[in-house]
């Protein structure tokens, strides 16, 4: 159990997570805290245990061995106060069919001790997500998109100070995609802890302050986003040749990709400058029709990280 | 109220509106069919000798029939519930909700009651045109009720949680709940069965269940009141020792 004081306590206290499914082991000792008012991100690939590790601190699942205390209370000793501090959006569309939309959320808002007094609150939401329209309809008439709309609404039906996102805007259109991180920037910037998973790495490099990428069940690295983004020592050169002008010998080893007709160099920044391959290319007399530099971002340092796409990862499967 | 109080009384209500939604299948149905098994064995047992001092075929019948459908309901409300829950995946959010297994357990065993008051009261309303049923010991009959409902609502609840799909509840009801009910003394006195089905009977507890609530009506019964009580006890005591480890230890609930 962990025994830090609930006044003092991280948002999250993750020790010592095992978690094994017959021979497979799923979570192999993950450790690691996520501050108040921070917005982090848990990536990883598919099978990386990121949504075996939110089971747990949610209590869908139990541990093998560790604890988690959501601000100081242990989920497991003093569940329900832990839960109470807890929302948590889940990755399947789940909904009752019995209830209409209003219902549903007040509903839940009881289980956790909220009575009349989240009404406001809860048309709030409604508003502020674009269901306002459909309060009154039964959940089974709404579109998919709707739905994972009022499972935010649902994890924040008690307002929560830590909330907890599983790939929320999966299979969602653009728009619901801004409104969603809109709404929740907004409760970051009122204090609410964000903690959440997606395969979509420009949204994790754009909201979070820290990221930490699981893989294979442990933790492979967790930094500010800042420093995880620095510490890549490469950056990526694209070049379009003229006419059918071949790269030199000497360049093709650095050679990552084709993009849109121009190949994609990869260089590293100390050994590779890029007046080098310019100088390469010239003593060859190969001319350059078009040349764009790009810096490394979340996704190149995840694939440096775990072999894996995020995205080719995200359509090759379920997480676990 | 206390927000622990609080999730209990929303969880219940919850499982009120539930099959409020749905009274139609609820309750109306269960209604119109003893409704038809009373016509039915009413019409085919006419003339028959009275099966208690006093007591005419019709009038033996009703508790039975109410009975039985109260079980029927019983295990129907907990087991759907939670089942439909788990194959819908909207279980993640009582889950996931600060409700310990006490308050599963109290608020879906009373959301059941409360159905099964229904049913028995609106059997009663319908029935009588047919039967004036006299109410010697209240104490009894609300006893009886209380505890079939129950403890066949706690059966419902531990197949809804070891049930994957709807296919493993109608194997409970088809093979345990519907033929335990029929075999039970519904439509006949126990005395009337031949020496081993008379034996077989007493070890058939929803007997003991109909027997005693039949009792609370007429203050005559196949077995002495006691027995019946101590058995619906024992019985409710054992399921929801089940019921409650498998709350616990998240028996089938939690991976």
């Amino acid at each position: 159990m962990n025994a830090t004081s609930p006044q003092t306590a991280a948002a999250l206290e993750i020790r010592g997570i095992r978690k094994r499914y017959g021979a497979l082991e799923a979570l192999r000792g993950v450790s690691f805290d996520i501050q108040r008012g921070e917005f982090f991100a848990l990536l990883g690939p598919n099978g990386a245990g990121k949504s075996t590790l939110i089971s747990i601190i949610s209590g869908l699942v139990r541990a093998n061995e560790g604890s988690v205390a959501v601000l100081g209370h242990d989920t497991v000793g003093d569940f329900r106060q832990a839960r109470r501090l807890l929302g948590v959006v889940p990755q399947e569309l789940v909904f009752d069919p019995f209830f209409k939309v209003r219902d549903m959320l007040r509903i839940q808002a009881g289980y956790y001790g909220c009575g009349k007094e989240v009404w406001p609150w809860i048309d709030e939401m409604l508003e502020r997500l674009d269901l306002s329209a459909k309060a009154n309809a039964s959940m089974r008439a709404l579109s998919g998109g709707m739905k994972r709309r009022v499972l935010i609404a649902q994890a924040l039906v008690h307002r929560p100070p830590v909330v907890i996102l599983d790939e929320p805007t999966a299979g969602v259109d653009v728009e619901l995609r801004r409104m969603t991180w809109a709404f929740m920037s907004e409760l970051h910037r009122q204090g609410t802890t964000v903690v959440l998973t997606t395969h979509y790495l420009e949204e994790a490099q754009e909201l979070c302050s820290r990221i930490a990428i699981l893989d294979r069940g442990s933790v492979a690295v967790i930094e500010p986003t800042q420093q995880l983004l620095a510490r890549h020592p490469y950056r990526f050169l694209r070049i379009k040749l003229a006419g059918d002008a071949q790269l030199p010998e000497a360049l093709r080893p650095l050679v990552t990709g084709e993009v849109g007709g121009a190949l994609e160099l990869k260089l590293e920044t100390r050994v590779h400058p890029i007046g080098g391959v310019f100088d390469a290319l010239r003593t060859a007399g190969v001319a350059i029709e078009d040349v764009q530099t790009r810096e490394p971002d979340l996704e190149d340092i995840f694939i440096e990280l775990t072999g894996h796409s995020a995205q080719a990862a995200a359509a090759n499967g379920a997480a676990t | 109220m206390s927000p622990d109080q609080l999730g209990f009384v929303t969880l219940l209500k919850k499982e009120v509106m539930r099959f409020w939604s749905v009274l139609g299948q609820t309750v109306t149905a269960p209604v119109i069919t003893a409704l038809l098994y009373l016509l039915v064995f009413a019409q085919a047992m006419k003339g028959r000798a009275p099966i208690y001092p006093g007591v005419g075929y019709t009038e033996f019948l009703v508790p039975g029939l109410i009975m039985m459908t109260v079980i029927q309901n019983a295990f129907a409300n907990t087991s759907s519930s939670l089942t439909q829950s788990k194959i819908m995946g909207n279980l993640v959010f009582l889950q996931m909700a600060p409700l310990g297994p006490l308050q599963w357990f109290g608020a879906y065993i009373t959301a059941a009651l409360f159905r099964c008051l229904l049913v028995a009261t609106a059997m009663l309303i319908v029935t009588y045109p047919f039967v004036h049923l006299p109410i010697h010991q209240p104490l009894a009959l609300l006893v009886m009720f209380v505890l079939s409902a129950s403890s066949l609502a706690v059966l419902g609840m531990i197949a809804g949680i070891v049930a994957e799909k709807f296919d493993h509840i109608a194997t409970f009801t088809n093979f345990f709940i519907t033929p335990l009910s029929f075999l039970s003394g519904v439509f006949y006195s126990v005395h009337a069965l031949p020496p081993l089905w008379f034996k077989a009977s007493h070890f058939n507890p929803f007997f003991y269940l109909i027997d005693g609530f039949r009792y609370g009506f007429f203050g005559h019964a196949d077995v002495p009141i006691l027995y019946s009580m101590l058995w619906g006890l024992g019985f409710f005591a054992l399921a929801s020792s089940v019921c409650l480890w498998m709350l616990v230890t998240g028996y089938k609930l939690k991976r």
